[in-house]
């Protein structure tokens, strides 16, 4: 039973700028409760990224590194090598840690740094205005793509949880959503493992969180959360890799 | 335990009104600082302390009282 009606005491009291309907909040307050039931707070490094969680440190109690766009993942991994009683966890969009980051990504994955990074995936560049981004999904219509996406002349969206799970050094991958109050407990849970996956050192934990976009993808916040059942359909939501077992307790 | 709504936060996205179980609550006419119209308690004596609405809710409105001094 997780506990409900308590504010996390690493989650700062400022209201969140972010749309109405915007799942990050959901991430921020979740987070919050992971790094607090960790006792995480005293050691504990993010790297805010570009896009709409840049002002990460607005809202989370611990230390906020900001690197340039898509670099989180190398940054984290000189934090980690220099000082490796640190906990360090990047939060990106899927533009950060699929389009401009990916080379940096992919390569701190393979090299299998024990540092924890969460991709929020929402199919568009949120911040910039709606732009195309490598996991928007195929006909999704975008400000760069007005007649929606086209596999011939924008290819197909990536799916970085399935290319990841390949990795030798990726310790845990996932992927799943929070549009449903199910989904939110069992994110909790999952956050926790991709934490617990870097505190024993076992190597790069990924977490890639569904999220929505209400204002770019043109819906309010209902449809839109009720959008992402649609989009499950195209990222399967599952926990693709874990070096944990089956029977680990969380 | 009393639950509280904090009025500033609401954005009025309607995310607790869809997920309630008990469907008690509800889009209220009055407006936050922000402009927002805000969320409300339509029967509160219907609720059961089930806590989807704070799981759901993206701005964290929904809190026990006394659980933010500001």
């Amino acid at each position: 039973m997780p506990e409900v009606f308590k504010l996390p005491k690493s989650l700062k009291k400022n209201i969140f700028h972010y749309c109405p309907g915007c799942h990050h909040s959901i991430v921020h307050r979740l987070l919050c409760e992971v790094i607090d039931e960790l006792n995480l707070r005293d050691r504990a490094v993010g790297l805010a990224s570009i896009g709409c969680a840049c002002f990460l440190y607005f809202y989370i109690d611990v230390d906020i590194v900001e690197a340039p766009h898509g670099r989180s993942c190398s940054v984290a991994t000189g934090m980690k090598r220099a000082r490796p009683e640190l906990v360090v966890f990047t939060y990106q969009g899927d533009g950060d840690f699929a389009a401009i980051g990916l080379g940096d990504s992919l390569h701190a994955a393979s090299r299998g740094e024990s540092i924890t990074a969460l991709m929020i995936n929402n199919t568009v560049y949120g911040m910039t205005g709606g732009q195309l981004s490598p996991t928007t999904v195929l006909q999704q219509k975008t400000t760069t793509t007005p007649l929606g996406r086209d596999p011939k002349r924008e290819g197909f969206p990536l799916k970085m949880a399935e290319v990841l799970s390949n990795f030798e050094g990726v310790a845990f991958c996932a992927r799943t959503a929070v549009n449903t109050p199910k989904r939110v407990i069992e994110t909790k849970k999952l956050l926790k493992k991709a934490f617990l996956a870097q505190l024993e050192n076992r190597g790069f934990s990924y977490l890639e969180i569904l999220s929505t976009c209400p204002v770019n993808w043109k819906m309010d916040a209902l449809s839109a959360t009720k959008h992402v059942d649609k989009l499950i359909e195209i990222f399967p939501l599952g926990v693709f890799k874990d070096t944990f077992g089956g029977n680990s307790e969380i | 335990m009393k639950i509280k709504i904090l009025e500033d936060r609401c954005k009025g996205c309607g995310l607790c009104i869809e997920f309630c179980p008990k469907k008690i609550l509800a889009l209220s006419d009055k407006r936050n600082l922000l402009g927002y119209k805000i969320v409300c308690w339509k029967s509160p004596e219907n609720c059961n302390h089930c806590g989807i609405c704070y799981l759901m809710c993206p701005e964290v409105v929904f809190v026990e009282d006394g659980e933010i001094e500001r």
